[in-house]
């Protein structure tokens, strides 16, 4: 085997976060006077506020693997498992707090289209503004600069400036610089789903000739379709750690059936003075986009109570209600003793919402408690692997996948 | 090529890459320049109306306050004053705000982030270049003719530019995390047009103030323009504490910056 042209060892990031431990749910006008008044001085001094408290939080923690030369990797996993943080330590963007990368080669990354892109310079300007950004030097912009103006197929509006390009024009010229790069490893982050139908087929065209020429390509995408399409190999990050390596249809699988559901880590959540909530389980989670999924709710009481009504409530990831599941029909009693448990739930046949992150919360109405309970679980949703062209990116495409005919 | 990443590493290439990326600094300084004149009527004679109105004021003020001298037309004295001034100015304000105007760069793409605040500091002297034409355009109505000393011009230049450099570095690094400094560099700015030399002479200043004033370094650099420009009398003394302050305030913005700079991505 040849020598890997990207190795990672023991990689860890840590950031600091820091909380305010405002134990008292209020704050005195006094308190508020004297924080505003020593604000501005407390830099000064040097001295932190005593109540805050700084927490450790590793991003990445020891994520070690290789990548040989023309290998093209996937990079999965759930929001907030570390992909980012990983692809801007390989891209020099922040410095690892431990652990080690080597790269043999001109390392190119791309982590967002048009970065660097002015909208008052005209679309010419842009392509030597953009490419000296993403590390081209003039010659080899001036070398492609035919073959991108004609990729990105925006040749009458090459003296326009680029606030009037209409979006698709606008993503198509970004992404036609960065296509015209030509490092020896390529990082991209979700930058495919952008642009038409017509337009994707031809990006992942391009994606296919970088890696057939042999240049490396790392690429994270929560497109399961995108990853299967292009990737010779996936890497599974969870919670900063690599959960799973290999074949990518079999790190897709493993990651999209990723079955641990999720409850409440076992805690009793007591709604009220006497309503608990024992378990909610959503499995699975991840899910994908269009499958099934359970849950599972189970209550007990500490006093007697009448129950009236239970609901699960979906929320999107901005705290907009999706969807709710009645449960009134659910053989609920009407009545909860101390001694008493009742366990229900549905299962959801077709979960058609577009891939995201979502959360779980549930609605109780009793003697006890009556109200809504949010951010229970928090369910990712993932796009359906079957998909014949890249999707538009989740951000514009609401909350619902309907089930569609195209007429073609 | 061969690139290693490890904690504290990013060090080993940095002024490597600072020659390497240079090619990016004189594209942000065309940007910049490019993007400052788009959709503004007159263009480019905004770089010359804004020192010509400082100018109006301040002989209007001397003639006021009764501070005409009678050896060199009080345009020219003025004036030589005003292009360094604001040069420092300029070139100070924008590099201080540089880093946080650019924070999709910053938080997205690699290079070494001196970049920024040294192309902010290019973009004011390009403007400051199209100033000195409108400099000797004046001279030259006024029958003013420099000799020699004209020749350390651009030594004085340079020095301007590297006094805003290094205050901007320390100031831009400064403003990533504390936004403060956004509200502080105008104010001070201002403050520091009236501790300047720029409406008055520096031999208008009492004897026993002298040293202490001299602290301001850009009391060099203006009395520095004015005697190369005019053959105004030029203190010894003054040149070189102003020399010295500058090269302290460049070491420690560079040091600031440096030592700041990993973490700009992460705090920005």
């Amino acid at each position: 085997m040849s020598e890997p042209v990207l190795s990672v060892e023991r990689l860890g990031k840590r950031y600091r976060l820091r909380h305010h431990e405002d134990a008292a749910p209020y704050t005195t006008l006094r308190e508020t006077i004297t924080g505003a008044v020593s604000a501005p001085f407390r830099w000064v001094s040097g001295r932190r506020e005593p109540a805050a408290t700084i927490e450790d939080f590793w991003a990445l923690r020891d994520v070690s693997f290789e990548v040989a030369p023309g290998e093209v990797v996937g990079i999965v996993g759930r929001n907030g498992a570390g992909k980012s943080t990983l692809l801007k330590i390989l891209s020099r963007i922040t410095e690892p707090t431990a652990g080690r990368v080597t790269l043999r080669g001109r390392v190119a990354s791309l982590l967002e289209v048009g970065t660097g892109f002015h909208p008052e310079l005209t679309g010419r300007e842009n392509i030597f503004l953009n490419g000296a950004i993403l590390g081209m030097t003039r010659q080899e912009i001036r070398r492609n600069f035919e073959s991108i103006v004609s990729f990105a197929e925006v040749e009458r509006f090459l003296d326009t400036p680029v606030k009037r390009y209409s979006s698709g024009m606008y993503v198509r010229l970004a992404f036609a610089v960065a296509a015209h790069l030509e490092p020896d490893i390529l990082v991209i982050d979700e930058v495919l789903a952008v642009g038409d139908a017509q337009f994707q087929k031809k990006s992942l065209g391009k994606m296919h000739d970088v890696s057939r020429g042999g240049r490396t390509v790392l690429f994270v995408s929560h497109n399961m379709a995108a990853v299967q399409a292009l990737c010779t190999r996936a890497i599974w990050l969870d919670r900063g750690q690599v959960a799973a390596e290999g074949a990518t249809a079999a790190v897709t699988a493993k990651y999209l059936q990723g079955a641990r559901p999720v409850d409440d880590g076992g805690r009793v959540r007591v709604l009220g003075n006497s309503i608990e909530l024992r378990r909610i389980s959503v499995t699975p989670n991840p899910v994908a986009s269009g499958g099934a999924m359970e849950i599972s709710i189970t209550l007990g009481a500490q006093t007697p109570v009448k129950l009236g009504e239970v609901a699960v409530l979906v929320y999107s990831s901005l705290e907009t209600r999706v969807a709710v599941v009645d449960l009134r029909s659910a053989n609920l009693p009407a009545r909860l003793d101390a001694s008493d448990e009742w366990t229900g739930g549905a299962t959801i046949r077709n979960l058609n919402l577009v891939e995201g992150d979502y959360r779980i919360g549930l609605f109780v109405s009793s003697s006890d408690f009556a109200g809504d309970v949010l951010d229970l679980v928090e369910l990712t949703v993932h796009a359906r692997a079957d998909a014949t062209v890249a999707p538009y990116a989740a951000a514009h495409r609401g909350f619902v996948e309907l089930d569609v005919r195209i007429h073609a | 090529m061969h690139l290693i990443i490890e904690p504290g590493r990013s060090a080993a290439h940095y002024w490597r890459d600072l020659w390497r990326y240079r090619e990016l600094m004189s594209f942000l300084a065309w940007r910049d320049i490019a993007v400052r004149y788009k959709q503004t009527a007159i263009g480019v004679l905004w770089a010359i109306i804004r020192p010509a109105l400082t100018l109006l004021v301040f002989v209007a003020f001397r003639r006021m306050a009764g501070l005409r001298q009678s050896e060199v037309p009080d345009v020219i004295l003025v004036l030589a004053a005003v292009l360094p001034w604001q040069l420092f100015s300029s070139a100070l304000s924008e590099a201080s705000s540089s880093l946080i105007g650019n924070t999709s760069l910053i938080s997205k793409v690699y290079f070494p982030r001196l970049i920024i605040p040294l192309s902010a500091v290019a973009t004011a002297l390009v403007d400051f270049a199209i100033t000195l034409v409108m400099l000797a355009a004046l001279m030259a109505w006024y029958g003013v003719q420099p000799d020699a000393r004209l020749l350390a011009l651009p030594l004085l230049i340079a020095q301007c530019s590297l006094l805003a450099l290094g205050l901007g570095l320390l100031l831009a690094a400064l403003t990533v995390t504390y936004r403060d400094f956004r509200y502080v560099v105008p104010f001070a700015i201002q403050l520091g047009l009236f501790v300047s030399p720029v409406a008055f002479e520096s031999a208008r200043v009492p004897e026993r103030w002298r040293a202490l004033y001299a602290l301001n370094p850009l009391v060099g650099v203006i009395d520095g323009f004015r005697w190369s420009l005019l053959g105004a009398p030029l203190d010894s003394s003054v040149v070189v504490s102003s020399i010295a302050v500058t090269l302290a305030t460049l070491v420690a913005g560079v040091w600031y910056f440096r030592r700041t700079e990993r973490g700009f991505a992460d705090a920005i």
